[in-house]
């Protein structure tokens, strides 16, 4: 058999959606993605569980002041905290694993315009976060505040600002996820991709409390995973930016990622 | 068909394609032939749009290769270097480029069957040896039923038996009007499949020719004598102004004089032959010939 069997139906133009069809195909059929989602789960419910438990358990050995100033959100919304670690690792993995292994060239001999693969990662990787984390951070709202409750230290969901809060905690993961994207194009390469994640979600806070308080007052509100957390506390004092003004902030710092991976992707030889 | 006209790719300050201007026509196998290095992978990187030209612009069909609707109907390539995800396996692998151009899943299954890769096609293709790997990279060209077919040193890590698979493979591809573009550093391989040569060393292109003119020019006019009279045959042959290259075996080289001049003379005066062959120089020994000084890398160099 040496001749080729010609196509039934003739090959069709590329579209955008045909890439976020392939796109899809492509995140499921690789193992890092079922791991880093299944770490962010557990981590997201998890946590707030345990947390939960604990602090229900050692209620009574509180001071009067340490439950006055208990924040019920706190416990809740610590996994989602954790878990975008997992996400951040697998943003910057849907692209770089591609120049590691070499899979880029034949995506971009597929789809030689290039852009429409980057929109279609950062695409399908923000909707299946939202997706999954939403159920995910509700679960652990209701689960952590019902063992709470039985020491009257929980908020109901439409306590001020609660509701708020619990979806901007997912909000926050879905534009982590397209910011990590946008860091995986810029870096191409999963070493300096994760360690700018890191280096400007973990390491750039901590900097800021060594230098001058009025420095690091100035500049703190606006870094990005600083921006971002507005969103998800539930009180604002003069040190952080008001909820949907930060998250803009935090979503504009992703979009302006996504906008530099765009320009190496298209620019660069592959 | 590809069209390129003064194509040039600079890395840094190293010209890797320098001002190649060719075509590639359908209907025939056409050899991209040139030593490691010289250039053959770049060229092919640049029709697909993978790397930029410095200068110069390559066209499939008419057109960049970008700007087509359904690029894989165009061109279906084969990569030298790796072009799959080590966690993926060969049907996913298929069916998400499938999914980019719309094709149906059944084509995917109909080219692994086509490939041999049926019992594999489930494993990660980071499992695969050399030469399964090269045959899920040809499935992957073959995918869009292309128009062009562009393949990099294709019997690369492949077994004799996947090596005829792949000489019919190209001929039947271009007996039904494809055009049909293969690299090699392998002569031989050559002269097996291509109708038509473009040969380049250091990223210029040296020849572009048929086969057949392409030996023939590179050709000299030896003939291999071996006698046990030997003497007597360099005196004969000195008279007809011939010269002699002995071999370590004691076969004569000759130059400068035809088979049938030298066996009338040897006949002449009783010297015994034992063979007398004129010699036409192989595809391997024409590429020799003509890249010359072309070699990225001649003996010289390495030894400086």
């Amino acid at each position: 058999m040496t001749a080729i069997p010609v196509l039934a139906a003739p090959a069709r133009g590329v579209t955008q959606a045909r890439v976020v069809r392939s796109e899809w195909t492509k995140f499921w059929t690789v193992r890092s993605t079922r791991w880093s989602l299944l770490v962010a789960t557990v981590l997201t419910i998890g946590f707030p569980i345990l947390a939960s438990v604990i602090i229900s358990s050692h209620w009574g050995s509180q001071s009067p002041h340490d439950r006055a100033t208990f924040n019920p959100l706190d416990p809740a919304l610590i996994g989602s905290q954790i878990a975008q670690l997992a996400i951040g690792v697998l943003g910057v993995l849907v692209v770089s694993g591609e120049y590691s292994t070499g899979m880029i060239r034949a995506t971009l001999t597929a789809v030689p315009k290039r852009l429409p693969v980057l929109w279609a990662k950062a695409g399908v990787f923000g909707a299946v976060t939202f997706a999954l984390m939403l159920p995910s951070v509700l679960i652990a709202f209701f689960a952590s505040q019902s063992i709470l409750s039985r020491h009257d230290a929980s908020y109901s969901w439409h306590h001020a600002g609660v509701a708020r809060a619990v979806i901007g905690a997912v909000l926050y993961l879905v534009v982590v996820a397209v910011l990590t994207v946008g860091i995986g194009a810029v870096f191409r390469s999963t070493a300096g991709g994760i360690a700018t994640f890191a280096a400007i979600f973990f390491v750039l806070p901590p900097i800021m409390n060594v230098l001058p308080s009025s420095w690091n007052s100035a500049i703190s509100p606006y870094l990005p995973s600083e921006a971002g957390r507005a969103v998800i506390q539930l009180t604002h004092d003069s040190g952080t930016l008001a909820p949907w003004t930060g998250f803009g902030l935090f979503a504009l710092y992703a979009a302006i990622a996504l906008a530099a991976g765009a320009v190496v992707l298209k620019v660069r030889d592959a | 068909m590809i069209a390129a006209h003064l194509l040039t790719k600079d890395y840094g300050d190293k010209r890797a394609v320098d001002g190649l201007t060719f075509e590639v026509q359908p209907g025939i196998v056409t050899g991209f032939l040139g030593p490691n290095g010289s250039g053959k992978s770049t060229t092919m990187r640049l029709v697909l749009g993978l790397d930029r030209p410095t200068a110069g612009e390559v066209t499939v069909n008419g057109k960049p290769y970008a700007e087509h609707d359904a690029p894989l109907r165009e061109v279906g390539a084969l990569l030298e270097a790796r072009s799959v995800h080590t966690g993926r396996s060969a049907r996913n692998h298929l069916r998400a480029l499938a999914q980019t151009h719309g094709i149906a899943r059944a084509r995917v299954q109909e080219l692994i069957d086509l490939v041999g890769l049926h019992d594999v096609a489930g494993k990660r293709a980071g499992k695969f040896s050399l030469g399964m790997g090269q045959r899920l990279g040809i499935a992957t060209a073959l995918l869009g039923d292309p128009a062009t077919v562009m393949l990099d040193e294709p019997v690369n890590g492949l077994d004799p038996e996947g090596i005829q698979w792949i000489r019919a493979l190209l001929r039947g591809l271009a007996a039904e009007g494809r055009t049909v573009f293969v690299s090699s550093h392998l002569m031989s391989e050559m002269s097996m499949t291509a109708d038509h040569l473009i040969v380049i060393g250091r990223g210029r292109l040296i020849a572009d020719t048929s086969v057949r003119a392409f030996v023939a020019a590179a050709s000299k006019d030896l003939v291999r004598v071996r006698t046990p009279d030997a003497s007597a045959l360099l005196e004969a042959i000195a008279r007809l102004d011939g010269s002699v290259r002995v071999e370590p075996d004691g076969t004569f080289e000759v130059a400068g004089v035809g088979a049938e001049e030298i066996g009338r003379a040897a006949a002449a005066q009783g010297i015994v032959l034992f063979e007398l062959t004129p010699h036409e120089a192989s595809l391997e020994e024409a590429f020799m010939e003509i890249t010359r000084g072309e070699l990225e890398y001649s003996h010289e160099e390495v030894v400086a």
